[in-house]
């Protein structure tokens, strides 16, 4: 494999990261078998979103499941939800979302529609996908034209989360943290959605400890981002989440309402959510598919391993996650630039010397993806209630972040632990991180680590520990890695978890006309 | 601003500490000063600060300084304010519910087991509900523990099974009567809108209509947990900040002799 570290201040061997990227490589192509083999239930109605169905039928059951119901009762999903609907549509004339709303009311029967000529079919299947292609192309677009017009920010970017359950509310908070400085908002998304099997309609005011991500509250988010940008002068970047049991049709929704940013990683569902991997993974690789064509940063969850296992003795179960989640992304055509990988400063602050290894770690990851842009995140675990302490810690994340140059600086609350951030919560984080990025901006090129010193041999022994936590992965093949608990302490059954009835063989005639056109995350 | 903030002049009140007129100390007994911070939604100028010096005498606190104050927003501003707390609260006659048996760490909790019950003791944990947190269950269950207290999985004389976070009350108690558990420990951390209040509530009622809530101790934790809330809610005991797996296995193992439970009923 090529090598892409330039000088490493670290002194790591170019070799073995090679080698380790290597070992991933073969372990995602080898999970990508049993994914090309199959689709699952919110792939098809990822597919159906994007082919423009959309709403509810009278009980609030959204179109896109009603029709994926429908398909799989009959044993037709295996052909793929577009080969129905291109079928469907050159049967009846109608169009896709007529046709979802005939099948829910049952004046149209899907499954007993006689099947046309395959090839015709298809091509009309692509004919109606292209269209909604060129809808998320024309977004990416203005993204990058917004960009390059208002100039994009140089250094971290200042990633806040907005979580009162209302996004009417979020919207006043979000204005709020952009005058302040905030790159990134995040609107958290409720507590539970990620099990549930369909993506809630419209606007939304209620939730616990977050709010729905729907596709019109993504909508109105959005439209109050580019107004308050437009104030400002700056693009103001809107983070979502898509990972649990709705990952493809989430990004699909994202796609279409121009998120930037999307929490995207199928090993976070399997270890902290209990989602059944064979499912996920399915989904997670459609997801990135059309995340990787929309311009969207994912973001991976290596992070929360440190929150469950030992930040100090783990941090190489999340170099390794790391290099496994880069190939998955490598393979649904995700571009470096999109990969967000993940990690965090979680040691614990009485472990002597601490910061040198926070340090080692986050220059050491800087150095493996050098064009990944890394998400950071705070310290959680250790914090305590005691705000002053806490917004000590986050201060000395910040001072890493800077001195690092990471590029997704999820910023501290000096209230966490104790409730979702309030608006006054917010300014102090990102006074404190502004502070710090500017007076220590330049401060990480001109440092040079000792060679030999503690910063060097901690970075070269995580390393080490990783590509061998690897060569043990490809072995076993992932699937049984999780099985037997490698990852932040937590054992998942192949079998076991949430969603596996949702996963479908495919058949040989399927279609995903969503896939040809996107995958690669071509421009043009 | 400062003008007043280092004055040492104005002292001419009771400088002795009387237990039963409590109030906040800053650098001299019973100068009550207490500092609040706090979002008001106007604008950021002088009316907004005459506005929370204001608010900060509604609460009590005389001589408010506004020391700093922030836009926050066109319509909100922070302010941090100090002051001195007029109001005093009679310390002798405050009584509390705590947990109060001695804590025991690990070694002496497995001696304890052995000699005074015979087995192992079963313990199930889950975070219950909507909550997807498992940093508290994991504190006290997981086998490294949380800052530098061993959890229960490391427990030689314990059985302890963590199930994860957003295991519903039902799933909960079907695992307890599944695994004859001993001990239901149930945590909530992020929650809104009380939401924990009444899944905590939901639990008890569960355990009553089965008939299980007088077998088991039922024991409850969390950032917004404390005992008299648990006790409250028809728990046997609460674990707030700063509880760690020796406090809950203590309390535990002390209960189910208590409450002579240390025999199988099933």
């Amino acid at each position: 494999m090529e090598n892409r570290m330039s000088h490493s201040k670290l002194n790591l061997d170019p070799k073995r990261v090679a080698e380790a990227r290597e070992l991933a490589q073969k372990i995602a192509l080898d999970t990508q078998k049993f994914i090309d083999r199959h689709t699952t239930v919110t792939v098809e109605r990822a597919v159906l979103r994007l082919l423009g169905i959309d709403g509810v039928d009278a009980e609030e059951v959204p179109l896109p499941n009603v029709v994926v119901a429908h398909l799989q009762k009959a044993g037709k999903l295996a052909l793929g939800a577009a080969n129905a609907i291109g079928n469907a549509v050159l049967k009846t004339g109608l169009t896709p979302q007529q046709i979802a709303e005939r099948t829910s009311s049952g004046e149209l029967d899907l499954a007993t529609l006689p099947m046309g000529d395959l090839f015709e079919v298809r091509a009309k299947a692509m004919e109606l996908a292209r269209e909604t292609v060129e809808r998320i192309r024309a977004n990416r677009n203005r993204r990058e034209e917004t960009l390059k017009a208002v100039g994009d920010k140089t250094g971290p970017l200042l990633y806040v989360i907005v979580a009162t359950g209302n996004i009417h509310e979020d919207i006043v908070q979000a204005r709020a943290a952009a005058k302040q400085g905030a790159d990134v908002i995040a609107v958290i998304r409720t507590t539970g959605q990620s099990l549930l099997d369909y993506v809630p309609f419209g606007a939304t005011t209620e939730g616990f400890g977050g709010t729905y991500a729907t596709q019109e509250n993504f909508r109105l988010m959005r439209a109050a981002l580019d107004e308050e940008g437009g104030k400002l002068g700056r693009y103001i970047r809107l983070c979502n989440y898509c990972s649990g049991l709705c990952m493809p049709e989430i990004a699909a929704m994202g796609a279409l309402e121009r998120l930037d940013v999307m929490l995207n990683d199928a090993l976070y569902g399997i270890l902290f959510r209990d989602i059944n991997m064979q499912r996920t993974m399915v989904d997670q690789y459609f997801s990135r598919i059309i995340n990787g064509f929309a311009g969207v940063i994912i973001n991976t969850g290596e992070d929360n391993y440190l929150t469950t296992d030992d930040a100090f003795e783990a941090a190489h179960t999340v170099l390794a996650s790391q290099f496994i989640n880069e190939q998955f992304a490598v393979l649904a055509g995700l571009p470096e630039e999109q990969m967000g990988l993940g990690h965090a400063f979680e040691m614990d602050p009485e472990l002597k010397k601490g910061f040198l290894y926070e340090l080692a770690q986050a220059q050491m990851a800087r150095e493996i993806f050098p064009r990944a842009p890394l998400k950071y995140m705070p310290p959680t675990k250790f914090m305590t209630g005691n705000i002053f302490r806490g917004h000590v810690q986050d201060a000395l994340f910040n001072m890493v972040t800077s001195m690092t140059n990471q590029r997704i600086c999820l910023l501290g609350m000096l209230t966490e632990a104790i409730h979702t951030p309030f608006m006054s919560d917010r300014y102090l984080a990102l006074e404190n991180a502004r502070y710090i990025f500017s007076t220590m901006e330049g401060l990480g090129d001109e440092i040079e680590f000792k060679k030999g010193g503690i910063i060097e041999q901690r970075a070269h022994a995580v390393l080490e520990n990783a590509a061998r936590l690897l060569a043990e992965i490809e072995r076993d093949g992932l699937f049984k890695t999780l099985e037997k608990g490698k990852f932040a302490g937590v054992k998942r059954p192949i079998n076991g978890g949430k969603g596996l009835e949702g996963v479908v063989e495919k058949d040989t005639a399927y279609v995903n006309p969503f896939i040809d056109l996107m995958l690669g995350g071509k421009k043009s | 601003m400062s003008s007043g903030l280092y004055s040492t002049s104005k002292k001419d009140f009771d400088k002795t500490l009387d237990l039963t007129r409590v109030k906040p100390y800053g650098d001299t007994m019973n100068d009550g000063k207490t500092q609040v911070s706090f979002t008001l939604p106007v604008a950021d100028d002088d009316r907004a600060v005459a506005a929370a010096a204001q608010l900060a005498e509604k609460m009590g606190l005389r001589e408010p300084q506004v020391v700093y104050h922030k836009s926050l927003d066109a319509q909100f501003t922070f302010f941090v304010v100090y002051g001195a707390c007029e109001h005093t609260v009679d310390y002798t006659s405050i009584k509390v519910h705590t947990v109060d048996n001695q804590v025991m760490g690990m070694a002496e909790t497995n001696e304890f087991i052995r000699d005074r019950i015979g087995r192992k003791v079963v313990i199930i944990g889950a975070s219950t509900g909507t909550d997807a947190h498992t940093v508290g269950i994991d504190a006290i269950m997981n086998m490294k523990g949380y800052a530098g207290h061993y959890g229960l999985e490391r427990y030689e004389m314990i059985e302890a099974h963590n199930l994860g976070s957003q295991v519903t009350n039902e799933e909960f108690v079907k695992k307890a009567v599944e695994l004859k558990a001993d001990v239901l420990l149930v945590s909530q951390t992020v929650t809104q809108k009380n939401v924990h209040i009444q899944n905590l509530t939901e639990l008890v009622e569960l355990l009553e209509a089965e008939g299980l809530r007088d077998k088991v101790v039922l024991v409850c934790g969390g950032p917004r947990i404390t005992h008299e809330l648990a006790k409250e809610l028809g728990y046997d005991a609460g674990f707030g900040p700063g509880k760690y797996a020796d406090d809950v296995a203590s309390f535990a193992v002390n209960d189910i002799v208590r409450r002579g439970l240390a025999k199988r009923t099933a």
